[in-house]
């Protein structure tokens, strides 16, 4: 797993022979290449990395034009939304994917930056302190980076496991204080704020949510490149060192358990930046910020996303964001089928989505995608039939227990169904019992071709290296 | 203060303390053994009591009080079996992660079957009352009365009852220590395990089924885990949300023990029960220690009371714990 871990491929360079060595700045080639040859000497033949430029582009371009495309104000909620959690789900994933350090407490570190960005932005309100409301977020950030410093001091002293229960026992800590303290934490109700603060630059006040999408737009890519260029410094390779063999990169001098400071530290930072962009989106900070809940959603969806890769997590935000606005609409037992989901994917795909898209990238890279189109609806259609049944059932006994006053009549799916009835349980049973049986076949016939698949791939690679 | 009241206090945190002890220990033996951090450990808590709710409704309470356990520790085994073997190649985060959302699960499946609200799971007739009372008859010494005192008694003096279920908490308690270290100290199996901890290859080579006696640890450890529920579900409300207030304080109880560690997590957990629940009889503050007034700097941090600041207690011992003892109390292992 190691392997696929270190290539973080948010820019994926082209797979040539020719031009690996000149694109990827790795450290060993160009070592050895300044010690054979005097500096400036040679000549390095240095093309533009194509690949990264025009995926750097994709992503400034789907951030600049998605307001103009979907203009609702639920739609500009939900992006400005999506913008927070991306750089919310990149910090925590310095931690997870680049650290190994499994964090159940880095709301802290949002929730802390948001309380010091609203106390800020009041101060900016009431004339106090003369700060663009632009700049807020850096406050935010600056934040999150002195409690990381101080709470990261006592967490990072150990790894792993043991490091995953103090950050817990942290987050409880906050938490419990958030309650005790209502001056700071504004008690039940929050600390509200307003925006439309200060002198206005450039005719931008920041009162319609438009302005606000564009400024968490640009802090989301500016956050992105930053924290991408990160896992590129020596830092960031330690970082992965540190991740994968702790004790072998003691032996070679180096502090561990500073490389993981300075890890958490960066990974407050914006994480406290995040929770500034979300302090001026909402304009209301509330203690839930700081709460298990949301350090839990943090972990869940940079996982589901895929923490493995660089680009994993902007998928686990944009799903985040749309499970907890449109999923939780849509049903009351989203949770469940969350949980499960999660389940299912620490199982058999822990690398997340990013890394079965990546793994499907690969083997249409090879030309051998078409052979399993098949297998994938197959298993698409089953799958769905096991999830209708199953869901229907879940969906009654929800009815039953939530609306029972409603009586046993419910809507599910623009059929009625009688939550109380046996022919109701009974059709979702069979629909889910045949649905799950078929999508076993399915698999198995996928597994195979997928297996043969990437064996064919395997012989492809050794073939091309031997000539 | 009164002297009864501290007494009672002193036996409700040992008490709280000893339940606490009944779901770390089941965490410790199976953090020692496999390396797992079960996250869902508190969720077994939970679904214990609901289970023994429901069981206690056809069969009454005493045989749920043993029923209920046994389901839970045979659901556990399963999920060792079925799910967490599988991430087993994937290392400890994948483990733990696993874990993870069998919580959240498990919250949700208990949410949807018993409903999001308390059930109402009362002690039976023979664990109601007091245990003993104390009184304290101004002028006279302390006296006390096994069960309840009468009213006449407690007209003229002050009555502090200890509850049964309490003293029925500390019992069970008390009992799963002496029966645990026997079974791990004396017995063919408690030697396995024992061994399995440390040298797992050779107890496989030595013909022992090791994957099994790990299923058989985990099925154990939820098991604990169920019991605790089932006396903890009389002794307070039964509810969803049971799982998350004991969840995070049992982890503060592991580190501060000293990771793996099973005399650890005991004088952790009773610590850490007194530390809950002695300082919510105290109303000073820093802030009359020091006669600070609303004008001093900081006031607002001064003025919180023992009492209020109780919550906070046990994680700022992990804390300082982490900071001069980072092994933890009784701890061998340096991270």
């Amino acid at each position: 797993m190691s392997a696929v871990m270190s290539q973080t491929t948010a820019s994926a360079p082209p797979q040539g022979p020719g031009a690996a060595g000149g694109l990827t700045p790795g450290a060993t080639p160009q070592a050895h290449r300044r010690a054979r040859v005097p500096r400036g000497d040679s000549y390095h033949f240095k093309p533009y990395n194509v690949g990264r430029w025009l995926v750097w582009g994709l992503y400034a371009g789907v951030l600049l034009v998605a307001p103009l495309l979907w203009t609702s104000s639920l739609a500009q909620t939900m992006l400005s939304q999506i913008g927070i959690a991306i750089i919310a789900c990149l910090s925590y994933n310095l931690l997870l994917g680049q650290g190994g350090m499994l964090s159940f407490g880095h709301a802290v570190y949002s929730g802390l930056g948001g309380y010091l960005a609203i106390h800020t932005l009041n101060a900016v309100s009431a004339g106090q302190l003369a700060l663009p409301v632009s700049l807020i977020p850096i406050v935010g950030g600056l934040a999150g980076l002195g409690f990381a410093a101080l709470f990261g001091y006592v967490s990072t002293k150990k790894s792993g496991t043991p490091f995953a229960m103090i950050t817990l026992g942290l987050g409880e800590l906050i938490w419990s204080m958030s309650l005790m303290l209502p001056e700071f934490f504004g008690g039940e109700g929050g600390i509200s704020g307003n925006r439309v603060a200060g002198q206005p630059v450039m005719g931008i006040t920041f009162g319609p949510q438009i302005q606000v999408y564009y400024l968490i737009a640009l802090y989301c890519f500016i956050c992105t490149g930053l924290m991408f260029a990160f896992t590129r410094t020596p830092l960031g390779r330690m970082l992965n060192a540190v991740r994968d063999n702790p004790e072998r990169v003691q032996f070679i001098g180096y502090d561990t358990q500073w490389v993981r400071f300075l890890a958490f530290l960066i990974a407050g930072f914006f994480a406290g930046v995040s929770g500034g962009l979300s302090a001026l989106n909402f304009e209301i900070v509330t203690a839930e910020v700081v709460g298990a809940a949301r350090s839990g959603a943090y972990l869940l969806f940079t996982f589901l996303g895929g923490a493995t890769f660089f680009f994993g997590p902007i998928i686990g935000a944009v799903l985040m964001v749309v499970a907890l606005v449109l999923l939780s609409e849509l049903t009351k037992a989203w949770l469940l089928y969350l949980g499960l989901t999660f389940l299912f994917m620490v199982m058999y795909a822990p690398g997340g989505f990013a890394s079965l898209i990546m793994m499907n990238l690969r083997v249409a890279a090879f030309g051998k995608l078409r052979p399993l189109w098949t297998s994938y609806v197959a298993l698409a259609l089953t799958g769905l039939t096991a999830l209708l049944g199953g869901s229907a059932m879940v969906e009654m006994l929800y009815h039953l227990q939530l609306n029972e006053a409603l009586g046993p009549q419910m809507r599910y799916l623009g059929m009625t169904l009688d939550a109380k009835g046996l022919d109701a349980w009974f059709g979702a049973g069979f629909v889910l019992v045949t649905g799950g049986a078929l999508f076993e076949l399915a698999r198995r016939q996928f597994r195979r071709e997928w297996d043969q698949a990437q064996e064919e791939i395997e012989k492809e690679i050794k073939r091309r290296e031997s000539l | 203060m009164l002297v009864e009241q501290i007494l009672i206090n002193l036996l409700n945190g040992l008490s709280s303390g000893l339940l606490l002890f009944m779901l770390s220990s089941g965490l410790t033996l199976i953090f020692s053994m496999m390396g797992v951090l079960n996250f869902a450990h508190a969720s077994f808590y939970m679904l214990g009591a609901y289970v023994a709710y429901s069981v206690a409704g056809w069969i009454g309470f005493w045989p749920a009080l043993i029923a209920a356990p046994l389901i839970v520790g045979g659901l556990g085994a399963l999920f060792e079996r079925g799910a967490l073997r599988r991430v087993h190649k994937y290392g400890h985060v994948a483990e733990l992660l696993i874990t993870f959302g069998l919580s959240y699960v498990l919250l949700e499946l208990v949410q949807l079957v018993w409903g999001r609200t308390a059930v109402p799971f009362s002690p039976p007739p023979s664990l109601q009352g007091a245990a003993f009372t104390l009184v304290h008859a101004p002028g006279q010494g302390l006296d006390w009365v096994w069960g309840e005192a009468a009213p006449a008694v407690c007209a003229a003096a002050s009555c502090s009852k200890f509850p049964l279920t309490r003293a029925f908490m500390m019992l069970v308690a008390l009992g799963m220590l002496v029966s645990l270290w026997l079974l791990l100290t004396r017995t063919r199996i408690g030697l396995v395990i024992q061994a399995a901890l440390s040298h797992p290859e050779m107890v496989e080579a030595l013909g022992h089924n090791v994957p099994r006696v790990f299923m058989l640890v985990f099925g154990s450890g939820c098991a604990l885990a169920a019991l605790a529920g089932v006396i903890g579900g009389i002794t307070f409300v039964t509810e969803p949300s049971m799982a998350v207030i004991v969840g995070s304080i049992i982890f503060v109880v592991v580190v501060v023990g000293g990771v793996g560690s099973l005399a650890g997590a005991f004088v952790a957990s009773l610590l850490i029960g007194l530390l809950q629940t002695l300082p919510l009889t105290v109303d000073g503050s820093l802030a009359t220690l020091f006669k600070a007034t609303p004008e001093t700097f900081g006031y607002p941090l001064l003025k919180l009371t023992l009492a209020q600041v109780a919550p906070i207690l046990p994680y700022l011992l992990m804390v300082l714990i982490l900071i001069f003892r980072p092994k933890g109390l009784l701890g061998t292992r340096e991270d």
